[in-house]
């Protein structure tokens, strides 16, 4: 049982496999010091939830303000100015205590316990969204090896709120935007899952750590710039995930001039703040899984890892901590500006009508989708017949030397993948950086499936 | 001081197993509460609660593809289409569901015939014998991962038809795998929704198809 304690370089892929519980580990290894174990790990996870949690209710915090800043600036007004200071920071801050102090309204026709219960029901899926964000190596609450697989799933329940919420108010309003949200998020879930899937194809995993480290080096090793299938994916992803969190131009649920505020038209007070949380929150949840998928996850992408989060981060104990802040920070960065084009977008463009929503989902979108997964699936045996690798871009043998990337001089170095010390199939190689793939059509055939000891040395090359 | 500490002991015993309880209380209160309550709307909320609640056994269980499955196909998929349709029928008469007696009766010994099939395979089952399975199990300060690890890659690799235990031994251990059947049940499934579109379509006169599919986008 290897044990981590925050002393131990963590970029070692040895210890990726632990990594799920990477930083309770520390943590706990530091408290486990001074009290019981057992009880020094139950505190730790309980730090740890905390963090998430105090993440989770912060960044609405932030972003609805940022909200009101974007849209004032768009609208050639200012936006909040007054509470908190020059530029209105405490404006959100003021809004939740005016809205705590509201009256919790229920309307006599509604179905009490449904219309209470549905706002946590929204609340906790966005939530359970963040268990598996990777916000830097090792710290991941939850790294599942299904983490983009999970998330999808769990995003899904989001709507199961909204509907409920949509139902019992016990109004016509309510209960139309419930229904254009189920119709819309249903239909949405599907182009969304299959774009998420193309940088998967590409990498050959689904662990959201582990599809953020594949993206090291420069930002010419992240998904968005790997082929034009993950280019267009990209955007479509997040055309997708904007519609899939209800944001205008898609924010047909709401919809405030068509249906007064569609399905929280009958609530007040915390409960409508905590669908409106859950909404911020789901925005960077999406834009989170857009940087880990395609913009480099917690990367710089300028070769600030090579140069000083490394050495840091081998140095252990606070060195290790404060690595894995910056690293964390430039992930929520990248999420932050996301979330920021979601905003602007949203006080660009003019809502789209219900048909035209439907329509760009199932007659432009889900094909679009079906085709980038079909692309990608292929990509990497038409470009190695005519390159000899498996991307257009010889980044690592170009660029990388100097900025920390392997050289690809290897078809890949499978102590650096431990997804393929598991799979000895040997068909899929997704290294670090360059030499993805290196799948021929012969060896697909599979005779004897390779032993895995023999992966497990390095002796197979695929 | 005991009332500090609680949380922190709920927390540890949620580590050393409890989880898998919590859980499977939370599946069988929820699963009663859809047969007693008779309201269909509540009836499907608390399908989903039960539902869910499986899927966090499952996951409890460190079998997260199969918790994860569980979700996105029941809870996402199947739920939201049967809460559709319960939102768009549930209106006066049928809205409460109110069984005979005869039925009760009926259901209830269905109910008990299968919880007697489900506690005799469980009561076969030889437990003692069955090694650590559970990430609960093997959880302790810092991690260590379970014995049979996480379940993804083995269920992909029985997919393709290679035997993940066999490997690394000399015999051959391809078979054709679960491809086939995998991909007959898709086609099969494409045909029914082909169907149903078709049979749906039928039904409806070639003047008012127009209003009808405006109508439908405009709900």
């Amino acid at each position: 049982m290897p044990q981590v304690g925050i002393g131990s370089p963590l970029s070692e892929v040895e210890n990726a496999g632990m990594s799920s519980v990477l930083a309770a580990a520390s943590i706990a290894e530091l408290l486990a010091q001074y009290i019981d174990s057992t009880w020094a790990y139950a505190l730790a996870a309980l730090i740890h939830a905390a963090l998430v949690l105090g993440f989770f209710g912060v960044a609405p915090l932030v972003y609805i303000w940022l909200e009101r800043k974007v849209a004032g600036r768009i609208q050639d007004r200012l936006g909040p100015t007054r509470v908190g200071g020059k530029f209105g920071w405490l404006q959100t801050l003021a809004d939740g205590v005016k809205l705590i102090q509201k009256e919790d309204l229920c309307p006599e026709a509604a179905d009490r316990m449904l219309f209470r219960v549905s706002p946590y029901l929204v609340f906790v899926a966005s939530f359970a969204a963040f268990l598996v964000l990777p916000w830097a190596d090792g710290w991941i609450a939850q790294d599942l090896d299904i983490g983009i697989f999970f998330i999808l799933a769990i995003m899904s329940l989001e709507v199961m709120g909204v509907i409920f919420a949509g139902y019992s108010s016990g109004s016509k309003w309510a209960l139309f935007g419930g229904m254009r949200e189920a119709a819309q998020v249903v239909s949405y879930e599907i182009p969304m899952a299959i774009c998420a899937l193309v940088p998967v194809t590409a990498l050959g995993t689904l662990s959201m750590a582990e599809i953020s480290r594949m993206q090291g080096g420069t930002f010419l090793n992240w998904m968005v710039l790997h082929d034009p299938f993950c280019f267009i994916a990209f955007f479509v992803y997040f055309t997708v995930a904007t519609a899939s969190v209800k944001r205008a131009p898609f924010d047909l649920a709401e919809a405030e001039s068509e249906l007064v505020a569609g399905f929280h038209t009958e609530y007040s007070g915390i409960r409508w703040s905590y669908f409106f949380m859950a909404e911020y929150a789901s925005m960077f949840a999406v834009s989170g899984i857009a940087t880990a998928l395609f913009l480099g996850g917690w990367h710089s992408g300028i070769g600030l890892e090579k140069a000083v989060l490394d050495p840091l981060r081998a140095q252990g104990g606070a060195g290790f901590l404060i690595a894995n802040i910056i690293a964390a920070s430039i992930f929520i960065a990248k999420g932050c500006v996301l979330v920021f084009v979601q905003m602007w977008v949203r006080w660009t463009l003019p809502r789209l009508r219900i048909d035209q929503v439907m329509t760009t989902c199932l007659k432009y979108l889900l094909p679009i989708s079906c085709f980038l997964f079909l692309g990608i699936t292929v990509w990497p045996m038409v470009i190695h017949r005519f390159t000899g690798r498996t991307t257009i871009l010889d980044s690592v043998n170009v660029l990388g030397s100097e900025l920390g990337v392997p050289k690809a001089n290897q078809a890949y170095r499978p102590e650096l993948v431990p997804a393929l010390n598991k799979a000895p199939t040997g068909a899929v190689a997704p290294q670090g950086s360059e030499a993805k793939v290196e799948v021929k059509p012969e060896d697909k055939q599979a005779g004897p499936v390779p032993n895995r000891e023999a992966v497990q040395e390095g002796q197979v090359q695929s | 001081m005991s009332w500090l500490t609680a949380p922190i002991d709920a927390v540890a015993w949620v580590f050393q197993g409890g989880a898998v309880y919590v859980f499977a209380l939370m599946a069988v209160v929820c699963a009663v509460a859809v047969v007693v309550s008779q309201n269909v709307v509540r009836m499907a909320f608390w399908l989903i609660l039960s539902l869910a609640a499986t899927a966090g056994l499952f996951f409890s269980l460190n079998a997260d593809f199969v918790g994860a499955a569980q979700l996105l196909i029941y809870v996402g998929g199947t739920l939201v289409l049967l809460v559709f349709g319960v939102m768009l029928t549930a209106s006066g008469p049928f809205l409460q569901i109110k069984s005979r007696p005869g039925e009760m009766v009926l259901g209830g010994v269905v109910g008990l015939v299968l919880l007697g099939l489900i506690l005799s395979s469980a009561i076969s089952v030889d437990w003692a014998n069955r090694g650590p399975r559970s990430a609960a199990e093997t959880v302790g300060v810092g991690f260590n991962p379970p014995a049979s690890g996480n379940t993804t890659r083995e269920l992909g690799l029985k997919f393709l038809g290679a035997n993940p235990k066999d490997l690394g031994s000399s015999r051959s251990t391809l078979s054709p795998g679960f491809l086939l059947p995998f991909e007959i049940v898709s086609v099969h499934l494409l045909v029914v929704l082909i169907g149903a579109a078709y049979l749906a379509r039928t039904k409806r006169r070639r003047t008012g198809a127009k209003s009808e599919a405006s109508s439908l986008t405009a709900s």
